[in-house]
């Protein structure tokens, strides 16, 4: 299966220069990029290990584009993602946050069903990447 | 202590032999009033009867929107009765109108209860819209002052809040309404809902009149529509919602139905606003304690928000919304099937999402609005729309937006997980392409045609509604352009 999170999922993966040129939309708004790698793509995973802080003095997508580099180097089996932050008032979120890699094989979720009173169902969701430790799952 | 002239204020002592005076000369008109920055401020579009004064038939609206009453009454004199008495302050007519005007009112702070939209409204559109000297009347915009925003909660959740919980950023949110409206089972209502989300919609939604009739119960209706959020979200690794609609006959009932949505893990519970203002207050108020994000289908609004001489413009309604704390509500799509020219919606658009805005007469907004880091709603696009008029959505309507395309996902010719997966490619694909500086307003076409070129379910939804467009004149439009458009 294919994990869908992330604004772009439903296209084909983002080409390097496609990639470089929504750094440099952000850029332009003056948002801050950062980069970040899981290897569990928990929907509900909220912090994904931070390669480096977000880039707030950098406004240059090639530096950008170069710390990408690294992090695939680096965790070459893992999701990355980069997210464009803004810090203006009454946002002071993430405004834009893309899938720039992902493992070659994503074997997807388990959903466990329990059966509670009545006919109510506690529903857990389970990525059997984690049934590995960390850093085990899909290579580093 | 005999100084008459310090005991009796305004108008003098004439004010109040008994009898029947002119509304205007009561002190309901004051041309020189200067608005206090905390007064509550009001612009009624007034159709005087004929031979009836303007100016008298503002001063009639401020009087019976606060403290008047038909005749003379002594006992205003055992109040501070200048500071209750709102004060119409502005005439204006209305560009290209004969007999129509825009009358501004200010209201003092002290006349409101904190934080009750019930009680905002019974005196603002209390007896007033009925009054006989005026032939029809219509509530066009307010501004709300930061005190008495301060005493709302405001939206549950906000739209910020909203997308860090379902992890979704950087383009507008999907939806799609479960059809046909009535007569599905549970199960096959479920199996709607898991197409769509499985295809790649963020949110299905109950239909507004979708509550627990005899064909499909409302714990049926809960029960298979979680199995197929979750199924769903185990499917695509996303958050998945579904808006489960808890309108009923009785708050405890409400309350009931939302537990048993929060139980089953749902992220999201829907009302309509047939249920009533206290209603939707006690709603937000369960939903910000719950964690829940709160839908509002504005069922009902087109019998007073559509015709131009009489009701109340949606946009105060928005305010209104806004303040009692949804965190969605339906606000037009401009291309659609219903009601909405592209001004009146961009102001509308404006008053739910922006911390501030100007005023902008062209946009139908009377009054500069500050709302005091009030957290934002996202307002939902729904009626009529398709994957080709996905350029045109993004232009008008932004990013922080749920454009919701019922039949455009259901009604798709290979089904409904190819109608979610077309709406889902197209909606990227021209995020992507605005992100890359391309003008998708005139290559929105070829953008789509592209993206279809690795999306068959995207091609022939193209085909299927290519020449779909609802090319009607609007109604509601507003009256501060170039050429006038008084009804």
């Amino acid at each position: 299966m294919r994990v869908t999170q992330g604004t772009f999922s439903f296209l084909p993966d983002l080409t390097d220069d496609q990639i470089r040129r929504q750094v440099q939309y952000a850029l332009d708004k003056g948002w801050a990029l950062g980069i970040e790698h899981t290897d569990d793509p928990h929907p509900r995973n909220t912090y994904w290990e931070m390669w480096g802080q977000p880039m707030f003095d950098l406004r240059d997508a090639a530096g950008v584009m170069s710390e990408l580099r690294s992090c695939r180097e680096a965790h070459p089996g893992h999701y990355i993602r980069i997210n464009a932050f803004d810090s203006e008032r009454g946002f002071e979120t993430v405004r834009l946050s893309f899938i720039v890699q992902r493992p070659a094989e994503e074997p997807g979720f388990r959903l466990e069903r329990t059966e509670d009173r009545g006919r109510m169902i506690r529903y857990r969701l389970h990525p059997y990447a984690t049934d590995k430790p960390s850093g085990s799952r899909y290579g580093k | 202590m005999n100084d008459v002239s310090k005991v009796v204020r305004g108008p003098g002592r004439s004010r109040y032999t008994p009898g029947v005076i002119p509304y205007a000369k009561m002190g309901y008109w004051d041309a020189d009033y200067v608005p206090k920055d905390t007064d509550i401020l009001a612009v009624f579009r007034i159709t005087p009867q004929e031979g009836v004064d303007p100016i008298e038939a503002a001063a009639a609206v401020a009087g019976e929107s606060s403290t008047a009453t038909w005749t003379v009454v002594w006992t205003d004199r055992l109040t501070a009765c200048d500071a209750y008495r709102a004060r119409a302050y502005k005439l204006e007519r209305v560009p290209g109108s004969a007999d129509q005007y825009f009358a501004y009112v200010a209201y003092d702070l002290a006349l409101f209860e904190a934080g009750s939209i019930a009680n905002l409204t019974a005196s603002i559109i209390g007896n007033v819209f009925g009054f006989k000297p005026v032939k029809a009347l219509r509530l066009e915009d307010m501004r709300l002052p930061v005190p008495y925003v301060k005493t709302f909660q405001g939206p549950a959740t906000g739209i910020v809040v909203e997308r860090e919980r379902l992890d979704k950023f950087g383009r507008p949110l999907l939806g799609a309404t479960v059809k046909p409206k009535l007569g599905l089972s549970g199960k096959n209502y479920g199996r709607v809902v898991f197409e769509a989300l499985k295809g790649g919609l963020d949110f299905v939604k109950d239909d507004e009149n979708i509550n627990s009739q005899p064909f499909m119960h409302w714990r049926d209706r809960f029960l298979y529509t979680m199995e197929a959020v979750n199924s769903a979200s185990a499917h695509t690794g996303e958050v998945k919602g579904h808006y489960l609609n808890v309108t009923a006959a009785t708050m405890e009932d409400m309350y009931e139905r939302a537990e048993f949505a929060r139980d089953l893990g749902s992220v999201i519970v829907m009302i309509d606003l047939v249920i009533g203002y206290t209603a939707i207050q006690s709603m937000a108020k369960w939903a910000r304690a719950n964690d829940m994000i709160l839908h509002l289908h504005r069922a009902g609004h087109s019998t007073y928000t559509r015709q131009k001489n009489h009701g109340i413009s949606f946009r105060v309604i928005a305010k209104w919304m806004r303040l009692a704390g949804v965190d969605h509500i339906h606000a037009g799509t401009v291309v659609g099937k219903l009601e909405g020219d592209p001004a009146i919606v961009a102001g509308i658009y404006d008053s739910l999402r922006e911390p501030s805005s100007p005023a902008n007469l062209q946009r139908g907004l009377f009054f500069e609005q500050d709302w005091a880091s009030l957290r934002k709603v996202m307002p939902v696009a729904s009626g009529g729309i398709h994957a080709g008029q996905m350029h045109q959505l993004l232009t008008y309507l932004g990013e922080d937006v749920v454009l919701q395309f019922g039949g455009g996902t259901i009604g798709h010719p290979m089904g409904i997980q190819a109608g979610a997966t077309a709406n889902r490619v197209a909606l990227e694909a021209m995020v992507l392409a605005r992100n890359e500086g391309r003008d998708i307003w005139n290559e929105g076409p070829e953008i789509l045609a592209a993206a279809a070129r690795h999306c068959q379910p995207l091609r022939a939804a193209l085909d299927t509604w290519k020449d779909v467009t609802y090319q009607y004149a609007s109604t509601d439009t507003v009256d501060f352009v170039n050429t006038a458009t008084a009804t």
